[in-house]
Parts: structure tokens; sequence; C-alpha cells
């Protein structure tokens, strides 16, 4: 009797609002969000789960590619010179990397306080205490809690400086992660540390994990720029042993 | 926004130049005030800060970001802690703006940002490796050290998203001064840099200098 199809390549599950999670992709393997109701944000953090150290660097990713929204084509670095992943499909155009995380008193002061008992799965978590709780259980600590991404909101700045989250997703919108090394993935559903919406946003995220396509000579986020082609020559260099 | 100090160099506490490849860390107590020199003008001062008590508490580029709603640093800036907490604040500035977005510079950056084969080239995050091995008294790590403040160097943003590495804005003898609000382990790699046009690869020294409090 064939047991191929006893379970299946691909899983599709659904991120509760103002939810955490975490999960070891693997190289080869690729993740959509999708945006279900509009108006999410995902925050997500990245580690290599063989060297916990190696950690997803904001920095690196954003001068490496002089960029600094993130969209198709851009690979998402190791601060050891690695791409973790890189963007294959994008329907939004501008994910931010430099805002962080809202703290329980952000919460509180827009929203309310935290109070599981009475909230329940509605409860008004806030993104710090989400990925401390993740990151808790790989005894990584808050120092290793990096500058993360925050999926599906644009935050844009003027002449000055100044910023503001300009744009958030609409319903359906979608970004597809392909994942070039194994990584340990940490995120969260919280709302965006800008946000100000008159009720704490309460967004669910559809997550599909799926085998990827091979990585082709002509692949765009490769070729993006000479600094992606390097990137990946790192990770070569690294699964030869490097 | 330019502010000149009120502070004259002959009532200095510490005093301490450093060379471009060098690092810097000391304590300094809340209330002290320290300044950075750009000596030479458009060096890159590679900054982070802690607090002297507990360094898992730390400069947080993204909470200072947030707060201020803005991503540029200088005078008035209130630099964070991950915790959200007053560190230590901008109280004079004279180059005008400081970037806290493109991080520093590392050997495995390196190897991306200009070739695979300049892996063994000297690098900001060699110097910080180097100061926490040499002063485990300060109980740092290198899971601490995080996304740090580029004084003096100029990254703007463009409205459509793009980030630029412009000409420095500073120039000889142009300075930063902040004031800690907590005790404070000031750690400093002064850029080695030699592929970057925007220090005309010439990396060359600062000054460091400390007042008690007033």
């Amino acid at each position: 009797m064939s047991t191929t199809n006893l379970f299946s390549d691909d899983y599709t599950t659904v991120i509760a609002p103002g939810s955490h999670w975490s999960l070891n992709v693997r190289k080869g393997m690729q993740m959509r969000l999708t945006d279900l109701e509009g108006g999410a944000n995902v925050a997500m953090l990245f580690y290599n789960p063989s060297l916990l150290s190696e950690k997803y660097n904001a920095p690196d990713t954003l001068k490496c590619q002089h960029t600094f929204k993130l969209t198709q084509g851009h690979c998402l670095y190791s601060d050891m010179g690695r791409v973790f992943a890189s963007i294959i499909d994008d329907s939004f155009g501008w994910h931010e990397t430099v805002c962080g995380n809202s703290h329980r008193k952000h919460i509180e002061d827009r929203w309310g306080s935290r109070h599981y008992q009475s909230q329940r799965n509605k409860w008004l978590q806030n993104g710090f205490d989400a990925f401390l709780v993740e990151l808790t259980k790989y005894r990584l600590k808050k120092q290793d809690l990096a500058a993360n991404l925050n999926l599906f909101s644009e935050v844009s700045t003027n002449a000055e400086g100044q910023l503001r989250l300009s744009r958030q997703s609409q319903a359906n919108d979608s970004v597809t992660l392909r994942f070039e090394m194994d990584t340990l993935v940490v995120m969260h559903t919280c709302p965006h540390p800008l946000s100000t919406a008159a009720e704490y946003p309460q967004k669910p995220v559809q997550v599909i994990l799926e085998k990827a396509k091979p990585v082709l000579a002509d692949d765009y986020c490769v070729n993006l720029c000479e600094e992606n082609r390097r990137g990946f020559h790192n990770n070569a260099l690294y699964h030869l042993g490097m | 926004m330019i502010k000149e100090s009120k502070l004259a160099l002959t009532d200095a506490k510490t005093r301490k130049t450093v060379d471009a490849g060098d690092y810097f860390i000391q304590t300094i107590a809340a209330g002290e005030t320290v300044r950075i020199i750009d000596l030479d003008g458009n060096q890159a001062a590679d900054t982070l800060f802690y607090n002297a008590h507990d360094p898992s508490e730390r400069y947080s580029a993204t909470d200072t970001i947030r707060e201020q709603a803005a991503l540029y640093l200088t005078t008035g800036s209130m630099l964070k802690t991950n915790l959200n907490r007053d560190l230590i604040e901008i109280v004079a500035d004279t180059c005008g703006r400081h970037d806290t977005v493109g991080g520093a510079c590392s050997t495995e950056s390196n190897t991306v940002r200009y070739d695979l084969e300049k892996r063994c080239m000297h690098a900001c995050r060699d110097s910080w490796m180097l100061a926490i091995a040499e002063h485990e008294e300060y109980g740092l790590a290198k899971e601490d050290i995080g996304h740090n403040i580029n004084f003096f160097m100029n990254v703007p943003v463009t409205p459509g998203g793009q980030l630029q590495f412009a000409d420095g804005v500073s120039a000889p003898g142009k300075y930063v001064e902040l004031t800690a609000k907590m005790d404070t382990i000031v750690l400093i790699s002064n850029c080695p840099q030699l592929n970057n046009p925007c220090n005309a690869y010439n990396p060359t020294a600062v000054e460091v200098v400390v007042w008690g409090a007033a």
C-alpha cells in the first residue's frame, strides 16, 4: 500500500489575530502569507537553527540592496552575509523593517490592557511579549531580538525623515518567501506599532507552506543586484561546508 | 537641528583620541555628558549604548525610531532602550543628522557589498568583538552587539523607499554630544571601512570627551 499520500507536501493554516508562532522551515520551501481581511501586520524574525547566534539583520538587508522598502526580488540577509529567504512574489509592494514592535504600554494606551480571562482569544497581545514567548522556547533572550520585518505595513518618510504608516494591505494581498537555507522563523500577528486604528486590529493571516521551484540561473532575486549574486554565492559556500 | 554646546574642553573629565579601526569602551554615569568629535570630517563612529547595570537592556534603533516617528538622529533625539526606556539624549549637534538604519560594517556584509575575497578586511563588528573579548568586565557577548548608530553618517531615505549613501554632512571638528539618563556603557567602533566612497576611502580619527554631571 502506498504511503505517499498519507500526508501532503503542503500545509495551509490560519494564524489568528494577536498571535505568535515559530517553525523551522527547510531550505527549498516557500511560505505564502495572505492577509485575509485587509489591514494585517506580520512581524517576523529569522535565526539559523544550527547556529542560533546567526540572525536576520535589517541594516545589512537594506544597505546591501540600497533599499528602505522590501518587496519582490529582495533578499533577507543574516548578520553572517547569507540569505535566509528571498521575496519571490509580492502583491503589496512595500514591507518595512525599522519600526519594531509595540510594547504592552503602547497597547494599553491605545486600546486597553491585556486580560486573557476576560478577552480569551481576542486578548490584546503586544508584539514585544509575543516575540519573547517564542524566542524563549529556543533559549533565546531579549538580547537576541533584532529589528524585525513588519510585512503588509508600508512606512514612508519625508525629506526630514519623519515617518508614518502610510499604507496597509488589502484583503487577499499576499507575499511569498522562498527559503534559501534552513531557517527558524519566529512570527506574530500583533498590530503594527504605528497603527492608530480605532479598535485593536483583529486580523487573521493565512500561511501556506509548500515546496518552492528550484532556483535557476535567471532567478529574479539572485539577479536583482550584484550584491544578491554574492549573497547567494555565500549560501552556496555555506552548503558546501564553509 | 544644529545646536552648539556650552561645555568647554578645558572642563572635561576625560579626553581620548580613537584612531580609525580602534574601539572605545567606557561607562559614564547618569547625568554625565559625552561628546564625539569628527576630527577630520566624514568619518563614521559606529556606536552602541547599554544600561551599565544590566547590558541586556541596550540602545534600540527600532524603539528610538518608533517613539520619535522619525529616522534621523539629531539634537533632541531621545535614544531609547529595547525596553523603551530613556537611555541617553542628544543635547548638542553641529552635524545635524546621524544615521541609525545602515548598521555597522562586518567582514561578512563586506563580502556581499564589495567582494567575497574581501572577507578578511577589518570591519566595525570585529572591533566590537575585540572590545568585548578584551573587556569581559562589562559582561557583553555577541548577542549584545546589535543595531547601532552611525554618528556623522548621512543615509537618506527617499519618499519612494530607496536608501542612499550620500556624501557626509559632517566636516572636520563637527561633533555630537549626549547626556546619559542612566549609567551607560559607551561602545564605539571608529569605522575602518576602506571600500566606501563616503569617507573618501580614508578613515580618520575621532575624539571622545566626557564631562561630569552638571
